[in-house]
């Protein structure tokens, strides 16, 4: 079968494009109000407490940075796993993948306590952590995939790098989404963190939450829906290890109660919207029918993935901090700390803008990118696709 | 820029402040007439003090610990300056009371918690800048100056010892320096230590009469503080972490 010639072209100009252009820098400026506000005043002025230190900003920021890895799958199916139907779609992928990283690490440096000393950060680095590493991995990502879509688009550069650059990517998203695990797998203090199983969990978030993402930003890909629903239950899948471990081990068997039937928001987010909202109904849509996935259907099954991802991440991040640490195994404790209580969270305003913020700018960044690049496919033949 | 060995050990590859302070004082002390000790460049003899054949340590007797005494909190604002405004979920504390019961027994027993100064410290493992640290004498410490403010520290401690700065703060002491946006804990009062002093709760219990709280070198045999963990059982707060701690209580 032979492949259509693929033609990439900007995206025209329209008044839609203009009309999202000024939602999104609506809610840049909210965005960048909010972190000014916060950074005047201090975090007083936010749901943040010294007992849940990573909030709202945190959920967006790793939804966004997870989803980031995620949305180079398309990229990689064509370079890597050589199913050339997809490569039209690739540099959409690259550009889409580094939008979203760029738009969780603004959200994750701008909820700092000291933003202005990102410099320091830059200067002093402690490899012990895990979040240096992470630096690391994050802007070799931003090169790596950089590289990958000049090697792509630059008709100078001989064709055959494209395998090799496809590799180094989709192996350093890997690593990079290992790395993001590991910021909650390495932790040993809280027992809704400290597992292995974190780094394979986020990255099956990523496949999922990422190619979700894509759908919804190309307006519907129904072929691919069947690949979101196989990442959806792999994800379900680490998710039920991940309990049942924790569940054979008494020391847990507190934290397992209160995130499965006891902790009020947090059971619910788990099992209405992660599990259900996020992983059963999707599953259902996909696989319950005989007739081919339709573009509307396909939007549908990415946006309760979405949906159902951010609930994932809530419970993760604000769930495992909500829940106490036990100071001394054996024994009940009880402060003028709030030693011993679940915490209360309740986000407000600013942090919510901050988070959607970087959700704009991840848009915005693909927007722009799909303005002045080439990355656009101009024809999608059905031609290409294998029958 | 610095790095960290395996084993823990901090690699300087430039001269870092204290390491010139270290050099200046030894420099001043065989250049100039015994007795004499420089000064210069806004530094003091504290700064060269850290002695790494030491190990600074509390021993905390819980049977001494009267459960309505929070003298060691109240000596700890004041000496430190953390005073808070009545807001329990956003205050910093660097100190505060505990109630531990028995879930098996019921017994109860009342004692201070704050950074156990470990020898494995979590925060100092997970710090990106190296701003969390540790000293050669086993003092857990955060370089105000290098940090970012990200509470990674905070979600890896797993004694709740560290705290957010969330407001601007005032009336700062110039031995405690404080920062908006910057993470917070216990310095066993280390300007007092390195001027051969005793934290100011520990202090301060002695004052009630009470007596819970040793300090003292838990490397130095002939110390109070040694001799009593070698004769008496103590324990370590979260002893499953084995982050072997420098604070240690006994009779819970």
């Amino acid at each position: 079968m032979a492949i259509d010639r693929t033609l990439y072209r900007e995206i025209p100009v329209t008044n839609g494009l203009w009309a999202s252009a000024a939602v999104l820098v609506a809610f840049l400026l909210g965005a960048f109000a909010s972190f000014v506000y916060v950074e005047h005043h201090g975090h007083i002025v936010t749901g943040m407490t010294n007992q849940i230190v990573w909030g709202m900003p945190h959920v967006f920021a790793i939804f966004l940075i997870v989803a980031a890895s995620g949305a180079l799958n398309v990229a990689s199916i064509a370079s890597v796993f050589g199913r050339m139907a997809y490569k039209p779609l690739s540099r959409l992928s690259g550009v889409l993948a580094m939008a979203l990283l760029a738009g969780g690490l603004a959200v994750l440096v701008l909820d700092l306590g000291r933003p202005d000393r990102l410099i320091v950060q830059m200067t002093h680095f402690n490899f012990t952590s895990i979040f240096t590493w992470n630096i690391l991995l994050y802007s070799g990502f931003m090169g790596i995939v950089a590289i990958y879509l000049w090697v792509q688009m630059d008709r100078s550069v001989d064709p055959k790098w494209t395998k090799p650059a496809g590799l180094a990517a989709f192996v350093w998203r890997l690593a990079l989404t290992t790395g993001t695990g590991s910021i909650f797998g390495w932790l040993v203090a809280r027992p809704g963190y400290d597992a292995a199983i974190m780094a394979p969990l986020f990255i099956a978030m990523s496949f999922a939450f990422g190619l979700a993402i894509f759908i919804l930003v190309l307006q519907g890909l129904c072929r691919l829906a069947r690949l979101l629903a196989l990442f959806v239950a792999v994800v379900l899948y680490f998710t039920a290890v991940q309990h049942l471990t924790n569940l054979y081990a008494q020391e847990h068997a507190g934290f397992e109660a209160f995130i499965l039937k006891e902790g009020g928001l947090y059971t619910t987010l788990f099992w209405g919207v992660q599990v259900v909202l996020g992983g059963l109904v999707p599953l259902a849509l996909v696989y319950g029918r005989s007739a081919p996935v339709t573009a509307g259907l396909a939007r549908l099954v990415s946006g309760l993935v979405i949906v159902g991802g951010i609930a994932q991440v809530y419970v993760i991040v604000v769930g495992g901090q909500a829940y106490p640490m036990e100071l001394f195994p054996g024994y009940e404790v009880s402060s003028s700390f709030l030693d011993g209580e679940v915490a209360a969270y309740a986000p407000r305003l600013p942090e919510i803008a901050l988070g959607l913020g970087g959700v704009a700018l991840a848009l915005f960044a693909t927007g722009l990118g799909a303005k002045v690049l080439r990355i656009l496919p101009s024809n999608l033949s059905d031609h290409n696709l294998p029958g | 820029m610095s790095f960290r060995m395996p084993n823990g050990a901090k690699v300087e590859d430039r001269p870092t402040r204290r390491d010139f302070f270290k050099s200046g004082a030894a420099f001043a002390t065989m250049t100039l007439a015994p007795g004499v000790t420089l000064m210069a460049f806004g530094g003091s003899a504290a700064s060269a003090a850290v002695d790494a054949g030491k190990r600074w340590g509390l021993l905390i007797d819980t049977s001494k610990c009267a459960d309505d005494c929070d003298a060691c909190v109240t000596a700890c604002k004041t000496e430190n300056g953390w005073e808070g405004n009545g807001d329990a979920e956003r205050d910093v504390q660097w100190i505060r009371k505990v109630t531990l019961k028995n879930k098996a027994t019921g017994h109860e027993s009342s004692m201070p918690v704050m950074c156990q100064h470990c020898e494995s410290p979590p925060c100092v493992d997970v710090c990106p800048t190296g701003a969390s640290f540790k000293r050669e004498d086993g003092i857990v410490l955060v370089d105000k100056h290098i940090c970012i403010g990200c509470r990674y520290c905070m979600m890896a401690c797993p004694f709740k010892a560290r705290s957010f700065v969330h407001e601007p703060v005032n009336n700062q002491k110039p031995h405690a320096p404080r920062g908006q946006g910057t993470v917070e804990g216990c310095t066993l009062c280390v300007h007092r230590v390195d001027a051969g002093g005793i934290p100011a709760c520990v202090e301060s219990c002695s004052a009630t009469g009470n007596g819970a709280m040793v300090f003292g070198d838990l490397l130095d045999p002939s110390s109070e503080i040694a001799q009593r963990l070698a004769e008496f059982p103590s324990v370590a707060l979260r002893p499953d972490l084995d982050l072997n701690p420098g604070v240690r209580y006994a009779e819970i």
